[in-house]
């Protein structure tokens, strides 16, 4: 049954005259009303981050004290107080993101596993790691061409030395053949 | 009184060292034998006297004499004496002091060699040592005095080598007692172990400075310091599998390496040690890189004291604190005086350097060994700048930025991979020459039983693609090795009629340095087995529950039962133990006790993990917090570590390896062969 209420004018409406949509309706607004208000308090309060959400996020941290220990592990007092700043800020429904620029923002980029721009980090090894490369190769190279003279009466004395030493092994991997 | 005494010996000893550089010297200079031999004894003079110098400095450590700043600073009256003992290292002078002493043991060692053939390198490895020596104590007579004492002034109380005027001597009642983390067994042996093998890294660079300097560029200094060099590397391996051991048991945090600086500072020198004991073998068998191993030991040398002055000079908190601190720039000198001066002498050198013979093929055993040394080198250079790059930027921007593990393992991960598979096939490679056809015939069958390996890993253990290619690897090394040991033991097997493990056992002691070598290459890949699983696998998590209730991980139920409170006032700590009971797949395994303990003296906590260790792996429980019985309970940090103890096993087989090396071969024995037809060579004995 639906009941329209007017200021002025009061009208009575016949059952027999009610069509299923005007049934229909208050529960729908109902429902609406209902889903509305606590589907907002849901996202309002989001589920209690467990340690494991804090973690995550500590892992990637260290405090400017504690040298070397990431903020998960970190058993200092002060480091506690971090984890719980992160647990707040998760509760409050602040991204991974948020929550390190929080801390970089009060502490320093220091508080940051990985330096800031990390590929500029990779580039000094790497690119000393191709000139090693290239060096050896060079090298490479040069030791193939024919050696000088005056060392040749040495390497002839060199290069036997490793064909007695491999002797022993050809020996008795040539035993076993004749043997099977 | 007895502080002023061990001063005295300490400046004495620096004295002596001091005498005997010069004695040496000018003994060589003026072609004096005798001046060198009174060089000589000068030098094993260092030893007695550095060990009567720590004999008073642990006289004081024991009996609690608290005016001596050093003892206030890392004792108390709680300790037992044995770690009163070894707070000898347990601080900056007296670490410092513990190098000198070691580096003078190894010097005085090395005096006593027989010199009859190498005669002209005894006073340049006199000078070498001795200057190495005399820098350390002189850090300590100048700036680090371990005896330096408290004295009572107009200005407070402060520690003095001499007791300044209107001044009285000030005794504390107790001292502030060592840093519980020093107090753990493997932190005990851990330093010593370290500083072994940076000190013993010492003997092969005089050696190797002497043949400069003389000279005598032949592989003469490489034969003699062959075994320096292997002991000196058993000894670093040992130091750093101790402080991984000692991580994992202490640190708390579920592992055994964080790619801390201070690890970094010791895993150098090890890189180029290890690039350095594969690079010398080129150079006995072929003639070949005397540059290049003339500035690997350099580098060691370098990296030895580099290590030493990460740590001991403060610049890893910051470059400021580096500039404040009195030895800081003294250390940084004395590293660039000794690799300038040792440069340039391999440039004075150069041409005698050269090699004998030529690089004939790309798939030669030398050439792979320097492949080796390349990849060795290319993670040095990622180590050494993930340590330095923090201090550059401070210094260029003021900006303090940590690198840390991500940098390492991504830029590191590679290059490890390449390793093993180096490793897999330069065992196959015989020295001089190799061919793809002859490498290929070699390593079929191993390669082979390693992918099926790798198809049984894929199909019952993970689908990991990083995890796939290192187990491949680690089995491709593990078949190739085993496969060229029993290839030796089978012949001999047949050769001389021996039972197969007879013949392992003969067929080990006769090469040592070759199978001694496939012992530790094996042990590598127990290594390796035990990284892949916790770097790759590890679980944790982390939650509070009340008694009786449980939290679950990979299997395992950790059923939280009671946790206790107890002060042990003699010695200082309070203990906080929960007790939880340990279930895998509902079955009841046994109980863990993860505890806290709190040092009153250092105000300072020490997680202890609660660990159920297999060769599966290890369950690794951590007391996080607790509340009163009342309240909520206890929170609980759980790692499950898969395959760890493959780590510590592979470790301790690894020490087995390098002691087989080192030890030297018993007499070569004759073996009978009939002559007839060579066939190709597809494996060559080292």
């Amino acid at each position: 049954m639906t009941t329209i209420h007017n200021a002025t004018n009061l009208r009575i409406t016949n059952y027999s005259e009610v069509s299923l949509w005007d049934k229909l309706l208050p529960a729908i607004l109902i429902a609406l009303t209902f889903t509305l208000i606590f589907s907002t308090l849901a996202f309002a309060q989001s589920p209690t981050p467990t340690d494991d959400d804090v973690n995550k996020i500590a892992k990637q941290l260290y405090c400017p004290v504690c040298e070397s220990t990431p903020l998960d592990v970190c058993p200092t007092e002060a480091c506690r107080q971090w984890r719980e700043v992160i647990r707040t800020m998760l509760a409050d429904g602040k991204s991974e993101a948020e929550i390190k620029q929080h801390f970089v923002t009060q502490y320093g980029v220091r508080v940051l596993n990985v330096p800031p721009n990390p590929w500029a980090n990779y580039l000094v090894p790497g690119v000393a790691i191709l000139l090693g490369t290239l060096m050896l190769v060079r090298g490479f190279q040069l030791w193939k061409r024919p050696l000088v003279a005056e060392s040749a009466s040495a390497g002839s004395k060199r290069e036997a030395q490793p064909i007695q030493q491999d002797e022993y092994i050809q020996k008795m991997e040539e035993e076993l053949r004749k043997r099977k | 009184m007895i502080a002023d005494f061990g001063f005295g010996v300490l400046v004495v000893s620096f004295l002596v060292a001091l005498y005997s550089v010069l004695a040496a010297i000018y003994g060589e200079v003026k072609k004096s034998a005798a001046l060198v031999e009174s060089a000589r004894r000068a030098m094993l003079l260092t030893w007695p006297l550095l060990t009567l110098t720590a004999g008073i400095l642990i006289y004081l450590l024991v009996n609690n004499h608290f005016e001596v700043q050093f003892v206030y600073e890392v004792t108390s009256r709680s300790m037992p004496t044995y770690l009163k003992v070894t707070a000898w290292w347990g601080g900056q002078a007296g670490s410092l002091l513990f190098w000198s002493w070691l580096m003078s043991a190894f010097a005085s060692l090395v005096t006593l060699r027989k010199w009859d053939r190498d005669r002209e390198f005894l006073p340049w490895v006199i000078v070498v040592a001795c200057v190495t020596m005399a820098f350390f104590i002189g850090m300590n007579v100048f700036f680090e005095n371990p005896f330096a004492q408290l004295y009572q002034t107009f200005d407070g109380i402060n520690a003095f080598t001499f007791q300044p005027a209107d001044s009285i001597l000030f005794t504390p009642p107790d001292g502030r007692g060592l840093n519980p983390l020093l107090r753990h067994p493997g932190m005990v042996i851990h330093p010593p172990m370290l500083y072994l093998g940076f000190v013993s890294f010492v003997i092969p660079y005089a050696f190797a400075m002497a043949a400069l300097i003389t000279g005598r560029t032949d592989d003469r200094w490489i034969r003699i310091t062959r075994r320096w060099t292997l002991w000196a590397w058993l000894f670093l391996t040992f130091g750093l599998v101790l402080g991984g051991r000692w991580a994992y048991d202490v640190l708390g945090w579920g592992g055994y390496w964080g790619w801390d600086p201070v690890e970094i500072a010791a895993f150098m020198p090890w890189l180029t040690g290890t690039a350095f004991l594969h690079s010398v073998m080129i150079q006995e068998k072929r003639g070949m890189l005397k540059h290049w191993n003339m500035l690997l030991i350099i580098l060691t040398y370098s990296l030895v004291i580099f290590g030493t002055f990460l740590t001991r000079s403060g610049v890893l908190s910051s470059v400021h604190a580096f500039a404040q601190s009195a030895i800081g720039p003294l250390f940084f000198t004395f590293i660039g005086l000794t690799l300038i001066t040792s440069i340039a002498l391999i440039f004075y050198r150069w041409s005698a350097l050269k090699s004998e013979t030529q690089m004939t093929s790309l798939l030669s055993r030398e050439a792979l060994f320097l492949l080796n040394n390349l990849l060795f080198m290319s993670i040095l250079v990622v180590c050494f700048w993930g340590v330095i790059y923090p201090l550059i930027s401070e210094l260029f921007t003021g900006q303090k930025v940590t690198v840390g593990p991500p940098f390492y393992e991504r830029a590191t991960g590679p290059l490890w991979a390449a390793l093993l598979f180096l490793m897999g096939i330069a065992p196959l490679s015989a020295w001089g020459h190799s061919t793809v056809k002859t490498l290929g015939r070699a390593i079929w069958k191993p390669a082979f039983g390693a992918i099926i390996i790798t198809i049984a890993l894929y199909m019952y253990y993970t689908h990991n693609i990083y995890a796939i290619i290192g187990f491949f690897l680690v089995a491709l090394v593990l078949l190739v090795t085993l496969y060229e040991y029993w290839r030796g033991a089978y012949a001999r097997q047949r050769n001389q009629g021996e039972n197969i493990f007879v013949a392992f056992w003969n067929l080990t002691g006769r090469n040592r340095r070759r199978y001694g070598g496939y012992i530790i290459h094996l042990s590598i890949m127990l290594m390796a087995i035990g990284i892949l699983g916790i770097e790759l696998f590890q679980t944790e998590t982390q939650g509070t529950v009340s008694a009786g209730n449980s939290i679950d991980i990979a299997g395992y139920t950790v059923q939280y039962k009671e946790v206790a409170t107890w002060d042990d006032a003699p010695k200082g700590v309070s203990y906080t133990r929960a007790v939880v009971d340990i279930y895998k797949n509902g079955i009841y395994l046994g109980e863990l006790h993860p505890r806290k303990d709190y040092y009153f003296d250092s105000q300072q906590n020490m997680t202890i993990p609660g660990n159920r260790s297999t060769m599966k792996d290890d369950l690794y429980v951590l007391l996080v917090d607790w509340q009163p019985i009342s309240s909520e309970g206890a929170t609980f940090k759980i790692y499950v570590n898969p395959l760890v103890n493959w780590l510590w096993m592979g470790s301790l087989l690894f020490m087995v390896g390098i002691v087989i090396a080192a030890l030297p071969d018993k007499d070569p024995e004759h073996v009978v062969v009939r002559e007839g037809k060579r066939l190709p060579q597809t494996s060559a004995a080292d």
